[in-house]
C-alpha cells in the first residue's frame, strides 16, 4: 500500500471510528493532520509519520552522538535533536577514573548511547549496556531520522542486506546517525552510497529488489574478503 | 554537526591514498553550476553552486567622490554575509572576521589584477567617479565559499551594466539600465585555495574536507602578458613547509592554464 | 480596471514555490509572486542559549527577515534596518498561531527569511515560504499560512500589488494592505498605509482571504510534490 502524503492541516477522516494518534489533531468531527509527512492506519488509530525533520528523542533509543564537552562528572553530547544530551560518569563503566574523563572520551569523538531519560531541559544518556561505549574506527554519516526504519526494513531485512554486501559492520542510531566499520574506506563509502540510496527512496514500491540491483551494479572492485 | 574525529582521520587516510569520499582527486573541483541574472533590480548578479555549496553576489554602481590619491579612478566596496541562513555555524550580527576576510580576499583577487579599468570608471577628475559595490551572500555552505565567492562575483561582473545616469542632477537613475557593460579587461583573475589535510593538499573541499584541514592559502592568479600572482593570503592555524609552498605554486600555475574552459562558461 | 501589467483584478503574478532549495536546512523553500523571490530555512527545534531567553513551557520561534543589496534598484546597506526588524516580528507572529511549540519547551526554531529579488510584497512572499519551510522541517502545524498584498488603487481593490501599483498615484492614490490567512480563515498578519473606507476595508479582506486560500493550495501541491 503506497502510503499517502498529508500536509499540516489536511483532513484525514471525518469517520469517527478512528481515533487521533500521533502526529494528528481532532478538529470537531475531523481529524487533521498535524505534520507533514505520510499518514497511516494502525486499526483503529490514525498516525502521522513525518518524512523529514529534526529527531525526537524518545527514552530506550539508542543513539550515535559527538562530544561537545567535557564538564567535572560527564559529557556533554550533540545528538541531532531539540535538546542537548549529558553523558555522567555514573551511567559510565567503572573502570573509567574520575580524573581522566578525557581519556575516555574526548572533545570530537563519538559514542554509542542508550537514553535513560528524557527531561523538559535536556536527555540522559547511558552507556552501560553492551555494545554501547566510545567509537574507536570507521566513519559516522547522518541521515534524516525519520528515514531510520526504512533503513533497518522489516526485522532488519535492509540493512542486514547492506551489512552482507558491503562486508561492512553497521550500528543505525535513532537518531539518523550511522556507524559504518569496514576493512577499508572503499567499503565504508560503498555502504554510505547504499544507505543513503535507500533513504532517498524511501517510499519507493519494491524498494528491496532496488537495493538489491543497486548492490551488484556499483560493487568496488575490491572487496574484502571476511 | 561538525565534523567528527572519527570522520577526520577517515578522510586523511583516504587522502594519503590520493583519493576522496565523493570519488574526486586532490585539486578536482565538484560540478560547478553558474547562473547570471538572478536579480533584475541589480547593476549585475550571479549565482555558483560548487556541489551543494550555494553563493549569490550583485553588482551595484552608484556615484560619488574618488579618493584623494586616486582623484581619476572608480572605487571599489565588498562586502560578505556568512547568513544564518546558508548554516547553523553563521550567528545572526555584525560581520565576523570568518565574513571579513572571505569580503577581503575576494576583493584583492579582483582589484590587483587589472581585470577592471579603473580609470574608465572615472565621471570628472577629482569630483564625480563611479562607485562599484560588490556584495557577497551565502545561501548553503557545504565548503569552499571563498572560491564559489570568486567565481561568482567574475560571473556577476561579467554580467553587469551601468545603469543610467542623470548628468544634469549628477545621480544615478535607480531602476533603469543602459546596455553598457562594465570597463573589463582580458585579464582575468582566477583565485585557487589549497587546503592541508594531513600531508595532502586539496581544491575545493566540502565543509567535512575543510574542517580537517590543518591550514590553506588563497592564490589569485591571472594572465597579462604571463601569468602571474596578483594576491595571496596563507590561512589557519599550522604551517606549511617549503617543499610544500613551491608544489603549491607549481598547482596553482597549472591550474589557472587549465582554466579556459571555466572562465568561458563564467563568460557565460 | 486596466491593470498596469494586463492581470484582472482578483489576479496574482505568477506563483512559484519549491521546497528543499537550502540542503543544510530542517526544512527551506523558495516562493515567488512574479519576479519578487524569498528564500526560507528553519533550523530546529534546537537548544536556545542564553538560558534566560527559554520558555520551559514551549518552544519559541524566532525569525529574521533580510534583504540582499542587490534585491532593490537603489541598494540596501548589508544588516539589518528597523524596517527589517519589525518585518521580522510581523512574520514571526503571522505564523505563530499555527505552530504548536508546547511539545519542545526550551527550544527554539529559528527561522530565517532573504529576499533576493524585490518587486513588492516581500514580507508576504517571505511568509509563504517561510510556511513551507517550517512544514518540511516537521514542526507541528494546525495548518499552514498563506500571507498577499491587497491594495486600492484610487477606489479599485486589487490583489497581490507590485512595485508599480505601490507608487500609483492617481485619485485617492494607494493603500497597500499585507494580509496572511490560515486555512481557517483567521487572520495572522494586517499591515496597511494609505487611506481606506470601512466598506472598501471589507472588500479587501474578502480578496485577500480567497487569494490566500489559493496560495495555501499551491503550498500543498510543493509539499507533495517534493524530490526526496
Amino acid at each position: 500500500m503506497t502510503k499517502k502524503i498529508v500536509v499540516p492541516g489536511e483532513k484525514i477522516t471525518s469517520d469517527d471510528k478512528f481515533l487521533p494518534g500521533e502526529g494528528t489533531m481532532k478538529q470537531g468531527k475531523d481529524i487533521k493532520a498535524l505534520r507533514f509527512g505520510l499518514y497511516e492506519e494502525n486499526g483503529r488509530l490514525v498516525k502521522v509519520i513525518p518524512l523529514s525533520g529534526i529527531f525526537m528523542p524518545r527514552r530506550g533509543n539508542v543513539v550515535i552522538g559527538k562530544v561537545m564537552d567535557i564538564t567535572f562528572n560527564g559529557w556533554i553530547i550533540d545528538i541531532d535533536a531539540p535538546y542537548q544530551s549529558f553523558l555522567p560518569l555514573s551511567e559510565c563503566p567503572r573502570y573509567v577514573n574520575k580524573r581522566d574523563l578525557q581519556d575516555y572520551l574526548d572533545i570530537g569523538d563519538m559514542v554509542v548511547a542508550k537514553i535513560s531519560g528524557v527531561k523538559s531541559k535536556g536527555v540522559d544518556l547511558s552507556v552501560l549496556s553492551r555494545g554501547l561505549g566510545k567509537i574507536e574506527s570507521g566513519i559516522t554519516i547522518r541521515t534524516n531520522s525519520n528515514k531510520v526504519p526504512r533503513i533497518i526494513g522489516k526485522e532488519g531485512s535492509m540493512i542486514n542486506l547492506i551489512k552482507k554486501e558491503t562486508n561492512t559492520e553497521i550500528t543505525v542510531g535513532q537518531n539518523g546517525i550511522i556507524w559504518l566499520k569496514g576493512d577499508n574506506i572503499e567499503d565504508e563509502l560503498f555502504a554510505k552510497k547504499a544507505i543513503l540510496f535507500v533513504s532517498e527512496k524511501s517510499f519507493v514500491e519494491g524498494l528491496t529488489e532496488k537495493v538489491e540491483e543497486f548492490l551488484k551494479k556499483n560493487k568496488p572492485k575490491k572487496i574484502s574478503k571476511k | 554537526m561538525d565534523v567528527t574525529n572519527l570522520t577526520k582521520k577517515r578522510i586523511k587516510e583516504y587522502l594519503s591514498e590520493g583519493k576522496r569520499f565523493d570519488g574526486r582527486k586532490p585539486l578536482d573541483y565538484r560540478d560547478i553550476e553558474i547562473e547570471t541574472g538572478i536579480s533584475k533590480n541589480s547593476e549585475g548578479s550571479a549565482r555558483v553552486r560548487l556541489g551543494k555549496t550555494e553563493v549569490i553576489v550583485g553588482v551595484k554602481l552608484d556615484v560619488g567622490e574618488p579618493y584623494t590619491d586616486s582623484p581619476d579612478e572608480g572605487v571599489m566596496i565588498t562586502s560578505c554575509e556568512l547568513t544564518p541562513l546558508s548554516s547553523e555555524r553563521f550567528e545572526y550580527g555584525p560581520p565576523k572576521i570568518e565574513a571579513i576576510e572571505l569580503g577581503r580576499l575576494v576583493d584583492r583577487g579582483i582589484r590587483e589584477s587589472g581585470f577592471i579599468d579603473w580609470k574608465k570608471l572615472c565621471i570628472k577628475k577629482g569630483e564625480k567617479i563611479w562607485v562599484l559595490f560588490l556584495d557577497i551572500y551565502t545561501i548553503n555552505d557545504d565548503g569552499d565559499l571563498l572560491d564559489a565567492a570568486c567565481f561568482a562575483a567574475l560571473a556577476a561582473l561579467f554580467d553587469a551594466k551601468f545603469p543610467k545616469y542623470d548628468e544634469k542632477l549628477e545621480k544615478v537613475v535607480y531602476g533603469e539600465f543602459t546596455t553598457k557593460k562594465l570597463p573589463l579587461s582580458k585579464i582575468v583573475p582566477l583565485t585557487f585555495t589549497f587546503h592541508k589535510i594531513g600531508d595532502e593538499i586539496v581544491l575545493d573541499p566540502t565543509r567535512q574536507e575543510e574542517d580537517s584541514a590543518d591550514t590553506r592559502i588563497t592564490l589569485s592568479l591571472s594572465k597579462d602578458k604571463d601569468v602571474a600572482i596578483n594576491s595571496c593570503q596563507k590561512g589557519g592555524e599550522k604551517d606549511f613547509t617549503k617543499k610544500e609552498m613551491i608544489d603549491i605554486l607549481a598547482k596553482a600555475f597549472k591550474k589557472y592554464e587549465e582554466s579556459d574552459e571555466l572562465i568561458k562558461k563564467l563568460k557565460k | 480596471m486596466k491593470r498596469h501589467d494586463g492581470r484582472k483584478e482578483n489576479e496574482m503574478r505568477e506563483i512559484k514555490a519549491e521546497v528543499g532549495v537550502v540542503p543544510n536546512a530542517n526544512g527551506s523553500a523558495i516562493f515567488k509572486f512574479g519576479d519578487t523571490v524569498a528564500i526560507a530555512a528553519v533550523y530546529g527545534p534546537h537548544p536556545l542559549h542564553p538560558q534566560h531567553l527559554q520558555d520551559p513551557r514551549k518552544g519559541i520561534l524566532r525569525c529574521n527577515y533580510d534583504m540582499t543589496s542587490f534585491s532593490v534598484t537603489e541598494r540596501k546597506r548589508p544588516g539589518p534596518s528597523r524596517r527589517s526588524q519589525e518585518i521580522s516580528k510581523v512574520s514571526e507572529w503571522s505564523l505563530l498561531p499555527v505552530l504548536k511549540l508546547e511539545e519542545f519547551p526550551n527550544t527554539v526554531v529559528d527561522l530565517h527569511i532573504v529576499i533576493i529579488q524585490a518587486n513588492a510584497s516581500t514580507r508576504c512572499a517571505g511568509i509563504n515560504a517561510a510556511s513551507l519551510a517550517l512544514a518540511q522541517a516537521g514542526v507541528p502545524m494546525t495548518g499552514l499560512v498563506g500571507a498577499v498584498s491587497v491594495g486600492k488603487l484610487d477606489r479599485d481593490i486589487v490583489v497581490d500589488v507590485d512595485k508599480k501599483e505601490e507608487d500609483f498615484d492617481k485619485g485617492e492614490g494607494a493603500t497597500d494592505i499585507a494580509m496572511a490567512f490560515t486555512a481557517e480563515g483567521e487572520i495572522t498578519l494586517l499591515q496597511l498605509d494609505g487611506k481606506i473606507q470601512e466598506d472598501k476595508m471589507k472588500e479587501a479582506l474578502e480578496a485577500g482571504e480567497k487569494a490566500c486560500m489559493e496560495i495555501i493550495e499551491i503550498q500543498k501541491k510543493a509539499l507533495k510534490s517534493i524530490k526526496k
